[in-house]
């Protein structure tokens, strides 16, 4: 019980990390990314390839999202600055074009075989052997808590942090007031992408890593933020490791087979629940 | 009268159209060359495999070519292999195998890589009639349709982990054991499991964990913590080469200390090399490994074709590669055999194949497994911070002695 908890709450920070920067962009830029996954997994060669170089792939953290930053930024000016305005299904279609692009450039040059980069950090012990916590995973959690906290502080206190809010709330409002919303555009997606870097660098080391394993990351981070509901960041950290949690209990309750099963039956009960509410408060408005 | 001829025009350009796409199939044979047919997946999420796929269809070409090629009807003849890239897609692979037969035609087939795709493609082979010899699809699901034009080179899935459980059974006594396993939800993941349940029912051997992993696994913490809590004999598991990754990474960071670990695809994700110590003991099924002493007249043995592979290619040849090269030494031997391009002849003859190769004995049973060669089994073994794997099973052949049990994680 304590280990499904303690992989839970560890794997759902993780998680609650990549979907912080869907959230953002999400609710910055109206557009839902579906190459998240794959700027992921982007990341996570970037801590590998720096892993065959000899390099610890924990500083994959520090490098991959300055990297991971300007093909953000690349791919805005690219693409999303084209979509930015448009319909939601639009935006889809061109991240899905993205996701499938960015796949088949990885496996050009990394090859379709799967890999795991060594973190050698060992495990941690408790209740006397019965618990077990790799350090890996700790390490992750730590880290995306940091940057987690850090990006919050940013919003608040930064130039820029300030001027994505206000793009944010209203965008022609920011643009009449001075706001250049392009650039803000530009660096939200940014951010974004060096999230997922981040992210990825983590994978790297605590999981695995093959061209095409990026979905997943993208549609459980698309869920934790619709559990979340947009623009909240503190409930997406707290819908990411509620998932992560009951994640893992279904798994060692009920069986593998039926974990991510029950994760979207969790989803949709909370669609359903969220729709009746809704339809109580208007009865009230009323 | 205008709209009759119009009619008649249109039918007789049709006709013509029908006739001349079948007249080519007739081009099996050009000149010298035998025009062998594949698709394989050269792009997408089985580019490695389908890449040793070739390269070991390409290598057994060239030797054979060279070694004076195929003899019929006193004349000698040369393969040639026409090649597209399935784009690891079966729908992809059911179509490029519909164009090599009816538009290239082609009459002799060699298989894709992976069970999945040459489940696409035998019904297709199967409905033109058109013998296929495959090298990579392990499905037993493949051998119970009951094909007539498919024979494969290699044993059937459900035979991978059975040598493991006899193993522990054996280790333990003679006395049945408790096993947990977990298996990826694909065709050939599954029939392993089949073959592990079979094993279990033979010996008596109780299932007491049972889980099926999800495609898109990254994580089996929580079957690892099953594990951890009812202390089975043997840990089974099967997911390709993530499955084996995800597995040895997540076993060392809990510490899951299990008497035995089988599982398959530790060579396809170079296990020994990425984990490292980490994966010592694990044992793992593969259809063929170098030491083994098998001999054929193109390739010497086992540690010949691996060094002539190597020479040729810069890598070690995986099993992926191995059994490529033996689906041609089956189609040499039966052309020769059968005398004759006929495909129906052809099909007889590599019915009745008996052969052996540098990748072990060749028989087809009524469904076109290879019921002649068993699996083997070897270790991870690591002298210093270099693991290697040895086999240990069939003893005839093992390098190494089996470690069992598996050493703690606290004692390592």
């Amino acid at each position: 019980m304590v280990q499904a908890s303690m992989d839970g709450i560890l794997l759902g920070i993780l998680f609650a990390l990549i979907a912080y920067g869907m959230a953002l962009q999400w609710g910055v830029m109206n557009i839902i990314n579906i190459a998240q996954g794959e700027l992921v997994i982007l990341g996570g060669y970037i801590a590998y390839t720096m892993y065959t170089m000899g390099i610890h792939p924990a500083f994959g953290v520090i490098v991959a999202p300055i990297i991971m930053f300007f093909v953000g930024w690349f791919l805005y000016k690219l693409v999303i600055y084209r979509v930015v305005d448009r319909d939601l299904f639009i935006s889809i279609l061109a991240t899905f074009g993205i996701s499938i692009l960015t796949q088949q450039l990885m496996n050009f040059v990394f090859g379709a075989d799967v890999v795991v980069a060594q973190s050698n950090f060992g495990t941690t012990m408790l209740f006397d052997n019965s618990v077990t916590l790799p350090n890996s995973k700790i390490f992750s959690a730590v880290v995306s808590i940091i940057f987690a906290i850090g990006l919050v502080i940013y919003m608040k206190k930064s130039k820029l942090g300030r001027a994505i809010r206000a793009t944010a709330q209203n965008a022609r409002a920011a643009k009449i007031l001075g706001v250049d919303t392009e650039k803000v555009y530009a660096a939200t997606f940014g951010i974004n992408a060096a999230l997922c870097g981040v992210a990825g660098a983590l994978i790297s080391i605590t999981f695995t890593l093959h061209p095409y394993v990026g979905l997943p990351y993208t549609v459980r981070s698309f869920m934790i933020v619709i559990i979340a509901g947009l623009g909240n960041l503190p409930g997406v950290a707290l819908s990411g490791m509620g998932l992560g949690v009951f994640e893992e209990f279904a798994d060692y309750l009920l069986g593998t087979e039926f974990r991510i099963g029950s994760v979207f039956l969790l989803l949709v009960l909370i669609l359903v629940y969220r729709r009746f509410k809704l339809s109580r408060k208007r009865e009230y408005l009323k | 009268m205008k709209k009759i001829y119009k009619f008649a025009l249109i039918l007789l350009s049709t006709l013509s159209l029908i006739l001349g796409t079948t007249s080519t199939s007739f081009s099996k044979v050009e000149g010298d060359k035998i025009i062998l047919g594949a698709a394989v997946s050269l792009t997408g999420k089985y580019s490695t495999n389908g890449k040793h796929t070739q390269n070991g269809y390409n290598f057994a070409v060239t030797r054979i070519n060279q070694m004076g090629g195929v003899k019929v009807g006193g004349k000698s003849y040369k393969f040639n292999i026409i090649y597209y890239d399935d784009e690891s897609n079966s729908g992809r692979a059911a179509q490029l195998a519909e164009r090599l037969i009816k538009q290239d035609g082609v009459k002799f087939m060699l298989g894709p890589y992976s069970s999945g795709l040459t489940k696409a493609i035998a019904p297709i082979t199967e409905e033109n009639k058109i013998p296929m010899v495959e090298a990579n699809g392990a499905s037993r699901s493949l051998f119970t349709k009951g094909y007539k034009y498919l024979f494969a080179v290699l044993s059937p899935a459900n035979q991978y982990l059975e040598v493991a459980i006899d193993l522990a059974v054996e280790k333990n006594g003679g006395k049945p054991v408790n096993i947990a396993m977990a298996f990826e939800q694909d065709a050939f993941s599954q029939d392993v499991r089949l073959g592990v349940i079979d094993a279990a029912e033979r010996t008596g051997s109780k299932i007491i964990i049972d889980d099926k992993l999800p495609k898109e696994l990254n994580d089996m913490a929580a079957t690892l913590a099953k594990v951890k809590a009812t202390n089975p004999d043997v840990l089974a598991l099967s997911g390709h080469s993530k499955g084996a990754l995800t597995a040895i990474r997540q076993i060392a960071e809990m510490q899951v200390d299990v008497p035995m670990l089988a599982m398959t695809h530790c060579d396809a994700s170079k296990l020994a090399k990425q984990h490292g110590k980490k994966a010592e003991y694990a044992l793992c099924a593969a259809q063929w490994h170098k030491t083994l002493t098998y001999k054929d007249d193109f390739f010497g043995d086992g540690m010949k074709y691996d060094n002539d592979f190597n020479m040729e290619f810069g890598y070690a040849p995986p099993y992926q590669a191995a059994e490529s090269s033996a689906a041609l030494l089956v189609w040499k031997d039966a052309f020769e055999r059968a005398n004759s391009f006929d495909t129906e002849k052809v099909r007889d003859a590599l019915a009745k194949t008996d052969m052996q190769t540098f990748y072990g004995n060749i028989k087809f049973g009524s469904g076109g497994q290879n019921t002649a060669k068993p699996m083997v089994l070897f270790q991870v073994r690591c002298e210093g911070d270099t693991c290697e794997n040895k086999v240990v099973a069939p003893t005839k052949w093992a390098s190494a002695e089996l470690v069992h049990p598996t050493p703690k994680w606290s004692e390592r």
